[in-house]
Protein backbone atom coordinates (compact mmCIF):
# COMPACT_ATOMS: atom_id res chain seq x y z
CA UNK A 1 0.00 0.00 0.00
CA UNK A 2 1.78 3.27 -1.21
CA UNK A 3 1.39 6.84 0.87
CA UNK A 4 -2.07 8.70 0.31
CA UNK A 5 -1.65 11.94 -1.21
CA UNK A 6 -4.21 14.40 -2.09
CA UNK A 7 -4.08 16.42 -5.34
CA UNK A 8 -5.92 19.26 -5.76
CA UNK A 9 -7.66 19.37 -9.48
CA UNK A 10 -9.18 22.63 -11.05
CA UNK A 11 -10.79 25.02 -10.95
CA UNK A 12 -8.90 26.26 -13.97
CA UNK A 13 -7.78 22.49 -15.79
CA UNK A 14 -7.46 21.16 -18.96
CA UNK A 15 -10.67 18.58 -19.09
CA UNK A 16 -13.10 21.21 -19.73
CA UNK A 17 -13.75 25.03 -20.07
CA UNK A 18 -15.62 25.55 -17.34
CA UNK A 19 -14.03 25.68 -13.52
CA UNK A 20 -14.57 22.32 -11.32
CA UNK A 21 -12.05 21.50 -8.27
CA UNK A 22 -11.53 18.32 -7.12
CA UNK A 23 -9.36 17.12 -4.27
CA UNK A 24 -8.39 13.98 -5.35
CA UNK A 25 -7.26 11.32 -2.46
CA UNK A 26 -4.23 9.23 -4.19
CA UNK A 27 -2.61 5.86 -3.37
CA UNK A 28 0.00 5.67 -5.96
CA UNK A 29 -1.71 5.86 -9.05
CA UNK A 30 -5.06 4.74 -8.05
CA UNK A 31 -7.76 7.21 -6.66
CA UNK A 32 -9.62 6.50 -3.25
CA UNK A 33 -11.73 8.92 -2.81
CA UNK A 34 -13.01 12.55 -4.24
CA UNK A 35 -13.95 15.41 -2.93
CA UNK A 36 -15.85 17.90 -5.04
CA UNK A 37 -16.19 21.56 -4.55
CA UNK A 38 -18.37 23.53 -6.49
CA UNK A 39 -19.77 27.40 -6.38
CA UNK A 40 -16.69 29.02 -8.74
CA UNK A 41 -19.22 30.27 -11.56
CA UNK A 42 -22.65 30.72 -9.05
CA UNK A 43 -24.13 33.90 -10.22
CA UNK A 44 -27.38 33.73 -8.04
CA UNK A 45 -29.96 33.69 -10.89
CA UNK A 46 -32.39 32.56 -9.16
CA UNK A 47 -33.05 35.64 -7.17
CA UNK A 48 -33.00 37.53 -9.55
CA UNK A 49 -36.95 36.88 -10.18
CA UNK A 50 -37.56 39.69 -7.78
CA UNK A 51 -36.12 42.17 -9.30
CA UNK A 52 -37.50 40.92 -12.80
CA UNK A 53 -40.85 40.88 -14.53
CA UNK A 54 -41.83 37.10 -15.00
CA UNK A 55 -42.44 37.54 -18.51
CA UNK A 56 -38.95 39.11 -18.71
CA UNK A 57 -37.29 36.31 -16.61
CA UNK A 58 -37.51 34.06 -19.64
CA UNK A 59 -34.11 35.81 -20.80
CA UNK A 60 -32.79 35.28 -17.70
CA UNK A 61 -33.44 31.61 -17.38
CA UNK A 62 -32.33 30.45 -20.96
CA UNK A 63 -29.06 31.94 -19.48
CA UNK A 64 -28.67 29.15 -16.88
CA UNK A 65 -26.89 27.77 -19.42
CA UNK A 66 -25.48 28.48 -22.60
CA UNK A 67 -25.81 24.73 -24.45
CA UNK A 68 -29.07 23.62 -23.40
CA UNK A 69 -30.31 26.97 -23.36
CA UNK A 70 -33.51 26.40 -24.98
CA UNK A 71 -34.85 23.99 -22.94
CA UNK A 72 -33.89 26.13 -20.07
CA UNK A 73 -36.27 28.86 -21.53
CA UNK A 74 -38.82 26.33 -22.20
CA UNK A 75 -38.76 24.73 -18.81
CA UNK A 76 -39.30 28.18 -16.82
CA UNK A 77 -42.27 28.91 -19.29
CA UNK A 78 -44.12 25.50 -19.45
CA UNK A 79 -43.91 25.82 -15.57
CA UNK A 80 -45.31 29.45 -15.44
CA UNK A 81 -47.94 28.52 -18.48
CA UNK A 82 -49.36 25.22 -16.86
CA UNK A 83 -49.07 27.51 -13.01
CA UNK A 84 -51.33 30.15 -14.82
CA UNK A 85 -53.50 27.79 -17.01
CA UNK A 86 -52.44 28.79 -20.01
CA UNK A 87 -52.91 26.76 -23.10
CA UNK A 88 -50.62 27.48 -25.42
CA UNK A 89 -51.12 27.11 -29.47
CA UNK A 90 -49.84 23.49 -30.96
CA UNK A 91 -47.79 25.07 -33.53
CA UNK A 92 -45.57 26.50 -30.54
CA UNK A 93 -45.46 23.02 -28.92
CA UNK A 94 -44.25 21.11 -31.75
CA UNK A 95 -41.56 24.93 -32.47
CA UNK A 96 -40.38 24.26 -28.93
CA UNK A 97 -40.01 20.36 -29.87
CA UNK A 98 -38.27 20.55 -32.83
CA UNK A 99 -35.74 23.19 -31.42
CA UNK A 100 -35.53 21.52 -28.03
CA UNK A 101 -34.45 17.92 -30.15
CA UNK A 102 -32.08 20.54 -32.75
CA UNK A 103 -30.54 21.85 -29.28
CA UNK A 104 -30.30 17.62 -28.06
CA UNK A 105 -27.96 17.11 -31.31
CA UNK A 106 -25.85 19.54 -31.26
CA UNK A 107 -25.36 19.18 -27.16
CA UNK A 108 -24.73 15.73 -27.93
CA UNK A 109 -22.24 16.52 -30.53
CA UNK A 110 -20.35 18.66 -28.78
CA UNK A 111 -19.76 16.31 -26.11
CA UNK A 112 -18.45 13.68 -28.63
CA UNK A 113 -15.71 16.31 -29.78
CA UNK A 114 -14.93 16.96 -26.45
CA UNK A 115 -14.52 13.34 -25.27
CA UNK A 116 -12.38 12.58 -28.22
CA UNK A 117 -10.06 15.42 -27.42
CA UNK A 118 -10.04 13.90 -23.81
CA UNK A 119 -8.73 10.85 -25.44
CA UNK A 120 -5.88 12.65 -27.76
CA UNK A 121 -8.34 12.41 -30.89
CA UNK A 122 -7.96 15.63 -32.35
CA UNK A 123 -9.16 14.70 -35.81
CA UNK A 124 -12.21 13.33 -34.83
CA UNK A 125 -12.96 16.22 -32.12
CA UNK A 126 -12.82 18.56 -35.19
CA UNK A 127 -14.64 16.06 -37.19
CA UNK A 128 -17.53 16.37 -34.74
CA UNK A 129 -17.79 19.92 -34.15
CA UNK A 130 -17.77 20.64 -37.80
CA UNK A 131 -20.74 18.20 -37.82
CA UNK A 132 -22.36 20.65 -34.91
CA UNK A 133 -21.91 23.74 -36.82
CA UNK A 134 -24.66 22.78 -39.56
CA UNK A 135 -26.77 22.34 -36.71
CA UNK A 136 -25.88 25.61 -35.29
CA UNK A 137 -26.70 26.85 -38.96
CA UNK A 138 -29.89 25.87 -39.24
CA UNK A 139 -30.86 27.08 -35.08
CA UNK A 140 -29.59 30.71 -36.42
CA UNK A 141 -31.42 30.30 -39.33
CA UNK A 142 -34.65 29.93 -37.54
CA UNK A 143 -33.90 31.29 -33.99
CA UNK A 144 -31.18 34.18 -34.73
CA UNK A 145 -29.04 32.71 -31.99
CA UNK A 146 -26.10 30.14 -32.04
CA UNK A 147 -26.02 29.63 -28.35
CA UNK A 148 -28.65 31.92 -27.05
CA UNK A 149 -31.91 31.74 -29.25
CA UNK A 150 -34.25 34.01 -27.12
CA UNK A 151 -37.06 32.59 -28.88
CA UNK A 152 -39.48 31.57 -26.04
CA UNK A 153 -41.88 33.56 -24.19
CA UNK A 154 -44.46 32.37 -21.60
CA UNK A 155 -47.38 31.98 -23.91
CA UNK A 156 -45.85 30.49 -26.81
CA UNK A 157 -42.87 31.55 -29.44
CA UNK A 158 -42.29 34.94 -31.21
CA UNK A 159 -40.84 33.39 -33.93
CA UNK A 160 -42.38 30.87 -36.98
CA UNK A 161 -41.06 28.55 -39.12
CA UNK A 162 -42.31 28.73 -42.61
CA UNK A 163 -43.33 25.18 -43.83
CA UNK A 164 -40.69 25.13 -46.61
CA UNK A 165 -38.48 25.96 -44.28
CA UNK A 166 -38.97 23.11 -41.89
CA UNK A 167 -38.67 20.31 -45.10
CA UNK A 168 -35.32 22.08 -45.64
CA UNK A 169 -34.14 21.17 -42.05
CA UNK A 170 -35.84 17.61 -42.45
CA UNK A 171 -33.73 17.12 -45.60
CA UNK A 172 -30.72 18.60 -43.71
CA UNK A 173 -31.05 16.07 -40.69
CA UNK A 174 -31.08 13.02 -42.95
CA UNK A 175 -27.44 14.28 -43.92
CA UNK A 176 -26.24 15.26 -40.68
CA UNK A 177 -27.83 11.89 -39.86
CA UNK A 178 -25.05 10.04 -42.71
CA UNK A 179 -22.23 11.85 -41.69
CA UNK A 180 -22.82 11.05 -38.13
CA UNK A 181 -23.11 7.43 -38.77
CA UNK A 182 -19.90 7.53 -40.67
CA UNK A 183 -18.11 8.84 -37.51
CA UNK A 184 -20.19 6.36 -35.35
CA UNK A 185 -18.60 3.57 -35.91
CA UNK A 186 -14.82 5.25 -35.07
CA UNK A 187 -16.48 5.95 -31.88
CA UNK A 188 -17.69 2.44 -30.88
CA UNK A 189 -15.56 0.17 -33.20
CA UNK A 190 -11.98 1.42 -33.14
CA UNK A 191 -9.68 -0.66 -31.12
CA UNK A 192 -7.49 2.37 -29.58
CA UNK A 193 -10.90 4.08 -28.81
CA UNK A 194 -12.55 0.97 -26.97
CA UNK A 195 -9.37 0.56 -24.87
CA UNK A 196 -9.90 4.18 -23.46
CA UNK A 197 -13.68 3.32 -22.73
CA UNK A 198 -14.63 -0.03 -22.37
CA UNK A 199 -15.03 -0.99 -18.84
CA UNK A 200 -13.71 2.46 -17.17
CA UNK A 201 -16.41 4.01 -14.73
CA UNK A 202 -18.68 1.16 -13.63
CA UNK A 203 -21.60 2.58 -12.55
CA UNK A 204 -23.72 -0.63 -11.88
CA UNK A 205 -27.47 -0.84 -12.07
CA UNK A 206 -28.59 -0.36 -8.37
CA UNK A 207 -25.79 2.44 -7.72
CA UNK A 208 -27.28 4.44 -10.57
CA UNK A 209 -31.17 4.35 -8.64
CA UNK A 210 -29.64 5.01 -5.52
CA UNK A 211 -26.92 7.76 -6.37
CA UNK A 212 -30.01 9.37 -8.31
CA UNK A 213 -28.20 9.58 -11.60
CA UNK A 214 -30.37 11.43 -14.46
CA UNK A 215 -30.31 10.75 -18.07
CA UNK A 216 -27.88 9.23 -20.38
CA UNK A 217 -26.14 8.01 -17.31
CA UNK A 218 -29.35 6.25 -15.41
CA UNK A 219 -30.25 4.64 -19.17
CA UNK A 220 -26.31 3.44 -19.75
CA UNK A 221 -26.72 1.89 -16.28
CA UNK A 222 -30.02 0.05 -17.71
CA UNK A 223 -32.73 2.01 -16.48
CA UNK A 224 -35.12 3.22 -18.90
CA UNK A 225 -36.21 6.67 -17.54
CA UNK A 226 -36.79 9.05 -19.92
CA UNK A 227 -38.88 12.73 -19.06
CA UNK A 228 -40.21 12.93 -22.59
CA UNK A 229 -42.60 9.95 -22.20
CA UNK A 230 -44.48 12.08 -20.02
CA UNK A 231 -45.45 13.48 -22.54
CA UNK A 232 -44.94 17.42 -22.50
CA UNK A 233 -44.79 20.05 -25.26
CA UNK A 234 -45.40 17.93 -28.23
CA UNK A 235 -43.71 14.39 -27.24
CA UNK A 236 -47.29 12.73 -26.52
CA UNK A 237 -47.95 12.77 -30.32
CA UNK A 238 -44.27 11.42 -31.14
CA UNK A 239 -43.02 8.09 -31.30
CA UNK A 240 -40.35 8.28 -28.68
CA UNK A 241 -37.60 5.28 -28.32
CA UNK A 242 -35.46 5.14 -25.51
CA UNK A 243 -32.03 4.20 -25.58
CA UNK A 244 -30.25 2.40 -22.86
CA UNK A 245 -27.41 -0.10 -22.35
CA UNK A 246 -26.74 -2.29 -20.01
CA UNK A 247 -22.55 -2.08 -19.98
CA UNK A 248 -22.67 0.47 -17.37
CA UNK A 249 -19.37 1.79 -18.54
CA UNK A 250 -17.95 4.67 -20.34
CA UNK A 251 -18.44 2.86 -23.41
CA UNK A 252 -22.35 2.49 -22.89
CA UNK A 253 -22.58 6.03 -22.26
CA UNK A 254 -21.17 6.95 -25.35
CA UNK A 255 -23.10 4.53 -27.00
CA UNK A 256 -26.58 5.77 -25.40
CA UNK A 257 -25.78 9.52 -26.69
CA UNK A 258 -24.72 8.27 -30.22
CA UNK A 259 -28.23 6.69 -30.70
CA UNK A 260 -29.99 9.74 -28.81
CA UNK A 261 -28.93 11.82 -31.87
CA UNK A 262 -30.80 9.15 -34.14
CA UNK A 263 -33.08 9.16 -32.13
CA UNK A 264 -33.25 13.28 -31.94
CA UNK A 265 -33.44 13.39 -35.60
CA UNK A 266 -35.80 10.85 -36.06
CA UNK A 267 -37.61 13.00 -33.46
CA UNK A 268 -37.54 15.97 -35.69
CA UNK A 269 -38.75 14.24 -38.44
CA UNK A 270 -41.49 13.38 -36.68
CA UNK A 271 -41.98 16.30 -35.69
CA UNK A 272 -42.16 18.43 -38.95
CA UNK A 273 -44.19 15.82 -40.48
CA UNK A 274 -47.26 16.30 -38.13
CA UNK A 275 -46.91 20.05 -37.46
CA UNK A 276 -49.80 21.76 -37.47
CA UNK A 277 -50.75 25.51 -38.96
CA UNK A 278 -52.03 27.88 -36.89
CA UNK A 279 -50.90 30.47 -34.23
CA UNK A 280 -47.62 30.51 -32.40
CA UNK A 281 -48.48 33.00 -29.11
CA UNK A 282 -51.47 33.22 -27.19
CA UNK A 283 -51.76 37.39 -24.98
CA UNK A 284 -51.28 36.59 -21.30
CA UNK A 285 -53.35 38.63 -19.09
CA UNK A 286 -52.79 38.67 -15.29
CA UNK A 287 -50.27 37.39 -13.30
CA UNK A 288 -49.08 33.99 -11.53
CA UNK A 289 -50.82 33.62 -8.49
CA UNK A 290 -50.20 29.54 -8.19
CA UNK A 291 -46.82 27.13 -8.00
CA UNK A 292 -45.56 24.74 -10.92
CA UNK A 293 -43.31 21.58 -10.99
CA UNK A 294 -42.16 20.35 -14.49
CA UNK A 295 -39.57 17.60 -15.14
CA UNK A 296 -37.81 18.41 -18.81
CA UNK A 297 -35.94 15.99 -20.44
CA UNK A 298 -32.26 17.46 -21.30
CA UNK A 299 -29.36 16.66 -23.23
CA UNK A 300 -28.21 15.35 -19.67
CA UNK A 301 -30.94 14.11 -17.86
CA UNK A 302 -33.79 14.91 -15.98
CA UNK A 303 -33.88 18.83 -15.17
CA UNK A 304 -36.75 20.44 -12.46
CA UNK A 305 -38.05 23.67 -12.74
CA UNK A 306 -40.18 25.26 -10.07
CA UNK A 307 -42.11 28.71 -10.01
CA UNK A 308 -44.31 29.93 -7.40
CA UNK A 309 -46.42 33.30 -8.09
CA UNK A 310 -47.92 35.47 -6.08
CA UNK A 311 -50.23 37.26 -7.53
CA UNK A 312 -47.91 40.21 -8.47
CA UNK A 313 -45.48 40.20 -11.55
CA UNK A 314 -42.97 38.85 -9.40
CA UNK A 315 -42.49 35.81 -8.94
CA UNK A 316 -41.50 34.43 -5.62
CA UNK A 317 -39.47 31.96 -6.20
CA UNK A 318 -37.97 30.11 -9.14
CA UNK A 319 -35.92 27.14 -8.83
CA UNK A 320 -33.91 24.61 -11.32
CA UNK A 321 -32.78 21.50 -9.78
CA UNK A 322 -29.70 20.40 -12.82
CA UNK A 323 -29.27 17.11 -14.27
CA UNK A 324 -25.41 17.82 -13.82
CA UNK A 325 -25.97 18.31 -10.03
CA UNK A 326 -27.78 15.02 -9.65
CA UNK A 327 -25.31 13.31 -11.76
CA UNK A 328 -22.08 14.56 -9.17
CA UNK A 329 -22.65 11.98 -6.42
CA UNK A 330 -22.87 9.00 -9.10
CA UNK A 331 -19.29 10.73 -10.40
CA UNK A 332 -17.79 10.62 -7.06
CA UNK A 333 -18.69 6.90 -6.78
CA UNK A 334 -17.82 5.58 -9.92
CA UNK A 335 -14.20 7.67 -9.94
CA UNK A 336 -13.11 6.11 -6.69
CA UNK A 337 -11.03 3.32 -7.52
CA UNK A 338 -10.28 4.29 -10.72
CA UNK A 339 -6.65 5.31 -12.47
CA UNK A 340 -5.57 9.10 -12.49
CA UNK A 341 -5.11 8.80 -16.44
CA UNK A 342 -9.20 8.31 -16.25
CA UNK A 343 -10.08 10.93 -14.52
CA UNK A 344 -10.61 13.20 -17.68
CA UNK A 345 -12.72 10.38 -19.09
CA UNK A 346 -15.04 9.57 -16.27
CA UNK A 347 -15.63 13.36 -15.46
CA UNK A 348 -16.95 13.85 -19.66
CA UNK A 349 -18.69 11.03 -19.40
CA UNK A 350 -21.59 12.23 -17.25
CA UNK A 351 -21.16 15.65 -19.07
CA UNK A 352 -21.09 18.02 -17.11
CA UNK A 353 -22.57 21.21 -17.45
CA UNK A 354 -21.08 23.35 -14.50
CA UNK A 355 -23.14 26.69 -15.22
CA UNK A 356 -25.91 24.82 -15.46
CA UNK A 357 -25.26 23.12 -11.74
CA UNK A 358 -24.26 26.04 -9.81
CA UNK A 359 -26.29 28.52 -11.64
CA UNK B 1 10.99 40.40 -33.61
CA UNK B 2 7.30 40.19 -33.27
CA UNK B 3 5.54 38.70 -30.50
CA UNK B 4 1.91 38.85 -32.22
CA UNK B 5 3.08 36.01 -34.77
CA UNK B 6 2.07 32.82 -33.06
CA UNK B 7 0.72 33.55 -29.75
CA UNK B 8 -1.30 31.08 -27.04
CA UNK B 9 -4.40 31.90 -25.59
CA UNK B 10 -5.41 30.59 -22.14
CA UNK B 11 -9.38 30.59 -21.17
CA UNK B 12 -11.06 31.50 -17.92
CA UNK B 13 -14.28 31.00 -17.35
CA UNK B 14 -15.04 33.18 -14.61
CA UNK B 15 -19.07 32.98 -14.45
CA UNK B 16 -20.07 32.56 -17.76
CA UNK B 17 -23.36 30.89 -18.91
CA UNK B 18 -21.05 28.62 -21.69
CA UNK B 19 -22.83 29.82 -24.27
CA UNK B 20 -19.27 32.24 -24.60
CA UNK B 21 -17.04 29.09 -23.96
CA UNK B 22 -18.46 27.07 -26.80
CA UNK B 23 -17.71 30.38 -29.16
CA UNK B 24 -14.35 30.27 -28.00
CA UNK B 25 -13.85 26.92 -28.65
CA UNK B 26 -15.88 27.00 -31.77
CA UNK B 27 -13.47 29.70 -32.90
CA UNK B 28 -10.66 26.68 -33.06
CA UNK B 29 -12.71 24.07 -34.63
CA UNK B 30 -12.59 23.74 -38.73
CA UNK B 31 -15.11 26.71 -39.70
CA UNK B 32 -12.92 29.46 -38.44
CA UNK B 33 -9.99 27.07 -37.52
CA UNK B 34 -7.49 30.29 -36.08
CA UNK B 35 -5.16 27.34 -34.89
CA UNK B 36 -3.96 27.77 -38.62
CA UNK B 37 -2.24 30.99 -37.24
CA UNK B 38 -0.83 29.19 -35.36
CA UNK B 39 -2.84 30.44 -32.26
CA UNK B 40 -3.51 27.73 -29.79
CA UNK B 41 -5.28 27.82 -26.53
CA UNK B 42 -3.41 26.11 -23.64
CA UNK B 43 -4.25 25.46 -20.32
CA UNK B 44 -0.96 26.64 -18.48
CA UNK B 45 -0.96 30.28 -17.51
CA UNK B 46 2.96 30.48 -17.82
CA UNK B 47 2.34 29.57 -21.69
CA UNK B 48 -0.06 31.83 -22.57
CA UNK B 49 0.39 35.51 -23.99
CA UNK B 50 -3.60 36.25 -23.99
CA UNK B 51 -6.52 35.91 -21.38
CA UNK B 52 -9.58 35.08 -22.96
CA UNK B 53 -12.52 35.64 -20.04
CA UNK B 54 -15.44 34.71 -19.88
CA UNK B 55 -18.77 36.15 -17.50
CA UNK B 56 -18.71 38.55 -14.41
CA UNK B 57 -16.71 37.60 -11.52
CA UNK B 58 -17.77 36.64 -8.20
CA UNK B 59 -16.26 36.56 -4.66
CA UNK B 60 -14.92 33.25 -5.12
CA UNK B 61 -13.40 33.17 -8.86
CA UNK B 62 -12.02 36.46 -7.82
CA UNK B 63 -9.02 35.48 -6.84
CA UNK B 64 -8.58 32.33 -9.42
CA UNK B 65 -8.75 35.06 -12.17
CA UNK B 66 -6.34 37.34 -10.33
CA UNK B 67 -3.87 34.12 -9.83
CA UNK B 68 -3.72 33.22 -13.40
CA UNK B 69 -3.08 36.59 -14.65
CA UNK B 70 0.00 37.31 -12.32
CA UNK B 71 1.27 33.76 -13.73
CA UNK B 72 1.04 34.91 -17.42
CA UNK B 73 4.38 36.22 -18.04
CA UNK B 74 4.78 39.62 -19.15
CA UNK B 75 4.01 41.73 -21.66
CA UNK B 76 0.21 40.21 -22.28
CA UNK B 77 -3.15 41.11 -22.92
CA UNK B 78 -6.40 40.61 -21.87
CA UNK B 79 -9.23 40.15 -23.75
CA UNK B 80 -13.32 40.21 -22.15
CA UNK B 81 -15.17 38.03 -24.22
CA UNK B 82 -18.94 38.58 -24.28
CA UNK B 83 -21.37 41.09 -22.54
CA UNK B 84 -21.03 39.93 -19.11
CA UNK B 85 -17.27 39.77 -18.63
CA UNK B 86 -17.43 43.55 -19.99
CA UNK B 87 -20.19 44.65 -17.54
CA UNK B 88 -21.67 41.85 -15.85
CA UNK B 89 -24.47 42.02 -18.34
CA UNK B 90 -27.77 40.31 -17.51
CA UNK B 91 -26.17 39.22 -14.13
CA UNK B 92 -25.68 42.12 -12.97
CA UNK B 93 -28.04 42.63 -10.27
CA UNK B 94 -27.65 39.20 -9.24
CA UNK B 95 -26.48 38.74 -5.62
CA UNK B 96 -22.55 37.10 -6.37
CA UNK B 97 -21.76 38.91 -8.75
CA UNK B 98 -19.20 41.77 -8.17
CA UNK B 99 -19.48 43.06 -12.25
CA UNK B 100 -17.50 42.80 -15.56
CA UNK B 101 -13.58 41.60 -15.44
CA UNK B 102 -12.09 44.91 -14.63
CA UNK B 103 -12.93 44.25 -10.98
CA UNK B 104 -10.65 42.29 -10.59
CA UNK B 105 -7.68 42.85 -13.87
CA UNK B 106 -7.66 45.44 -16.29
CA UNK B 107 -8.89 45.02 -19.87
CA UNK B 108 -7.36 45.25 -22.78
CA UNK B 109 -10.10 44.46 -25.35
CA UNK B 110 -13.72 44.22 -24.68
CA UNK B 111 -15.24 42.12 -27.15
CA UNK B 112 -19.45 42.07 -26.62
CA UNK B 113 -22.49 39.60 -27.46
CA UNK B 114 -24.59 37.56 -26.18
CA UNK B 115 -23.17 34.87 -26.60
CA UNK B 116 -20.34 36.88 -28.55
CA UNK B 117 -20.13 35.27 -31.87
CA UNK B 118 -16.47 33.54 -33.18
CA UNK B 119 -15.97 36.30 -35.50
CA UNK B 120 -15.81 39.40 -33.30
CA UNK B 121 -13.86 36.64 -30.69
CA UNK B 122 -11.35 36.86 -33.56
CA UNK B 123 -11.83 40.21 -34.38
CA UNK B 124 -11.09 40.91 -30.44
CA UNK B 125 -8.11 38.87 -30.48
CA UNK B 126 -6.77 40.04 -33.39
CA UNK B 127 -7.12 44.21 -31.93
CA UNK B 128 -5.46 42.37 -28.84
CA UNK B 129 -2.65 41.59 -30.83
CA UNK B 130 -1.55 45.14 -31.65
CA UNK B 131 -2.00 46.04 -28.46
CA UNK B 132 0.63 43.07 -27.57
CA UNK B 133 3.12 44.53 -30.31
CA UNK B 134 2.91 48.02 -28.24
CA UNK B 135 3.36 46.44 -25.30
CA UNK B 136 6.24 44.67 -26.11
CA UNK B 137 8.00 47.57 -27.57
CA UNK B 138 7.73 49.35 -24.87
CA UNK B 139 8.52 46.60 -22.62
CA UNK B 140 12.14 46.12 -24.24
CA UNK B 141 12.81 50.18 -24.67
CA UNK B 142 11.59 51.30 -21.48
CA UNK B 143 12.83 49.82 -17.96
CA UNK B 144 10.05 51.57 -16.30
CA UNK B 145 7.38 49.59 -18.01
CA UNK B 146 8.47 46.37 -16.29
CA UNK B 147 7.18 47.21 -13.80
CA UNK B 148 4.24 49.06 -14.67
CA UNK B 149 2.85 45.97 -16.25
Amino acid sequence: MGKRSIVPFGPQHPVLPEPIHLDLVLEDEKVVDVLPEIGFIHRGLEGLVSKRDFKDYVYVAERVCGICSFMHGMGYCESVEHGMGIEIPRRADYLRTIWAEMSRVHSHLLWLGLLADGFGFEALFNECWRIREDVLDMLEATTGGRCIFSVNNVGGVVRDVDNATLLGISRKMDEIGARLKEISSTFLKDYTVKSRLVGVGILSHEAALELGAVGPMMRASGWDIDMRTTGYSAYGDLDLNINTSNDCDCYARTEVRINEIFTAIDLIKQAIDKIPNGNIIVPVKGNPKSEFLIRLEQPRGEAVYYTKGNGTKYLDRFRVRTPTFANIPAMAEIMRGCEVADIPMIILTIDPCISCTER
Amino acid sequence: MKLSRSPWLIHYDCSSCNGCDIEVLAATMPRYDVERFGIINTGDPMHADILLTTGGCNHQNAPVLKQIYEQMPNPKVVVAVGTCACTGGVFKDCYNILGGTDTVIPVDVYVTGCAARPESIIDGVVQALAILDQKYEAYTTDPKAKEGN
